[in-house]
């Protein structure tokens, strides 16, 4: 019985916030997702930038982070010696279990001025291109799009890790066995995992979607679509965070749940997807198992 | 010259994977260095015994914040592990139906959910229709977010008890109720605290639900009906604050809370590392 509260919440989320934000749906339409402007006080409610900032902000941290992880993965199971790899594994974990708001003090205090530096010493020919524009202020696209991909590298690296040992052993011996370097044999070994590492990003693409402390303290919190790194700006999570509790009037208050809705579609389905591709992997043949005394498998 | 080639590759690329481990520890280091250098000069007893001093006067602490915690996270926690243990139990006990199926897949959906929409679920079931924030709101929403993390660990440490086990207690003539709750079950007890204690550790850094649910009080409150400030919305809150003294305290708060982070990890690792060796010894 309790097991299928799980269920009733799910749902119950779905339903409760298409409740909370239906003034707004019915206002505005799909106009919300077509206009740029955001003025509580005029009562004009469009909420692009928002949706711009939040899947411009993630697919950057993912750009960043998929190397990163993939190495990580590689390295502690494929690389590592037995010793070392347990320490990995305890640290990479950690870096996934410091809290979202503290990743936040350390971004604002630390992370911003060093970015601030970087991005008054651009040189005058690289603030020309449109990706390095706009004023030096520390706060924005970049800091967020670093802090996320710090935080997104535990999640994918940690399932891109369980995908690779889900390869059999064998394949890596049939390739040694070919006279396969060290790479080639990781290559082998990656394109069988192939489909349980794409979901190990998509879920790192899920996590970072709905990140909302940490960006929001240092993505600068401005309503505005620019391709520039420097430019501040604002995503979904981050506007919920901050406004929330000083909406003021129905359709205020209902625009940011709407926005919540969106997010929770958003994430639903690149979680779902996610899912999929590391389910079809566990899916795949397995080899046969070995013969285990109970105990060793306990 | 071409397996020269793929040799060179191979080395470059195992260089590579090695340099990726570093550009992640990297951050997590000066992470933690930030935070315990500058935590540690602004942290003193103060901090947790005294209650934050009005803007202007240094010193000052954040008792009713770290009190407020405990109690959102204990609320949560009453919630979430009953419900988290209940359905482990379905999901490993009738593993191969198709409702254990929809509720595993209910579990990751609910756990890949961002934490603030769970914040504006709770405030839509619990806090608007009474028109009051309250820690009880906040603890709702952290037991939400720990159902999914305590079922999971509950469900894989079930089906590693031996199947061996549950037959004998089966072939003694045990009901299936029965061979559950007092043979399974305990079988994989500590396995499960040390879950729940991570799942802990992990709710306790939330922020995002509770920004409206438990909300925020400056005054010591210990009436779970009423608003309560939180460790975390008040390092948010002195995070985001123009002062110098409220800086510091940001500072020590986060200091504090990846304090309880790292204890709670290290405590689950040595935990079940002990198991690990127990039942090989076995």
């Amino acid at each position: 019985m309790f097991a299928i509260l799980l269920v009733v919440i799910v749902g119950a989320i779905g339903v409760e916030l298409f409740r909370e934000s239906r003034l707004s749906i019915h206002q505005f339409g799909w106009r919300f997702w077509q206009t740029d402007t955001w003025d509580p006080v005029a009562s004009e409610f469009g909420a692009r930038p928002f949706i711009w900032g939040t899947l411009y902000s993630s697919i950057l941290a993912l750009l960043i982070s998929t190397p990163v992880a993939l190495g990580i993965a590689i390295f502690i199971s494929e690389l590592a010696p037995h010793w070392a790899h347990r320490l990995l594994v305890f640290l990479t974990e950690l870096l996934a279990a410091v809290p979202s708001i503290v990743y936040g003090v350390w971004g604002i205090f630390v992370l911003v001025p060093a970015v601030r530096q970087l991005e008054i010493a651009t040189p005058a020919w690289m603030k020309s291109i449109p990706l390095f524009s706009g004023p030096p202020l520390g706060v924005g696209m970049l800091s967020a799009a670093l802090i996320l991909s710090v935080m997104v590298i535990p999640f994918t690296s940690s399932v891109a890790r369980e995908v690779l040992k889900a390869v059999p052993q064998s394949q890596r011996e049939a390739a040694y066995a070919l006279g396969a370097t060290r790479w080639e044999a990781i290559r082998m070994a990656l394109f069988y995992a192939r489909t349980g590492i794409v979901g190990a990003i998509m879920l790192g693409f899920g996590r970072a979607l709905g990140e909302t402390m940490a960006v929001t303290m240092v993505i600068g919190n401005n309503p505005q679509i620019s391709w520039s790194l420097y430019a501040p700006q604002y995503t979904m999570a981050a506007v919920i965070a901050n406004e929330f509790t000083e909406a003021t009037g129905d359709l205020y208050l209902h625009a940011l749940v709407e926005i919540g809705l969106v997010l929770f579609i958003i994430t639903l389905i690149v979680n779902v997807i996610s899912r999929l591709f590391i389910w079809s992997m566990a899916q795949q043949r397995r080899p046969p198992r070995r013969r285990t005394i109970p105990q060793e498998a306990a | 010259m071409r397996n020269r080639w793929r040799r060179f590759l191979s080395h470059l690329i195992v260089l590579l994977c090695g340099v990726s481990v570093l550009a992640a520890l990297f951050p997590l280091a000066l992470i933690l260095f930030y935070v315990v250098a500058q935590g540690i000069t602004s942290l003193n007893i103060g901090f947790f015994t005294r209650m934050p001093a009005p803007v202007g006067e240094p010193g000052g602490g954040m008792a009713n914040s770290i009190v407020g915690s405990l109690i959102v996270v204990a609320l949560g926690a009453v919630f979430a592990i009953p419900i988290g243990i209940l359905s482990g139990v379905y999901a490993s006990e009738y593993k191969g139906t198709r409702l254990a199926a929809v509720v595993r897949f209910a579990a990751d959906t609910l756990n890949g959910v961002p934490s603030i929409v769970i914040g504006i679920f709770i405030y839509a079931v619990a806090v608007r229709p009474f028109r009051q924030f309250s820690a009880l709101a906040g603890g709702l929403a952290l037991g939400v977010m720990m159902i999914p993390l305590i079922m999971r660990t509950t469900e894989e440490l079930l089906l590693l008890v031996p199947s061996t086990l549950r037959e004998g207690a089966l072939a003694l003539g045990a009901t299936r109720a029965r061979a559950v709750l007092t043979v399974v079950l305990p079988a994989a007890l500590p396995g499960i605290m040390t879950g729940i204690l991570l799942a802990l550790a992990r709710i306790a850094g939330e922020t995002a639900p509770l920004i409206f649910t438990a909300l925020n009080n400056a005054y010591w409150s210990t009436d779970i009906l009423q608003p309560v400030s939180t460790l975390t919305v008040q390092v948010w809150l002195y995070a985001n604050g123009p002062y110098d003294d409220w800086r510091r305290q940001a500072w020590a708060g986060a200091l504090v809370l990846v304090t309880i982070v790292l204890a709670c990890s290290l405590l689950a690792r040595f935990a079940t590392a002990r198991m690990e060796r127990m039942h090989r010894g076995a």
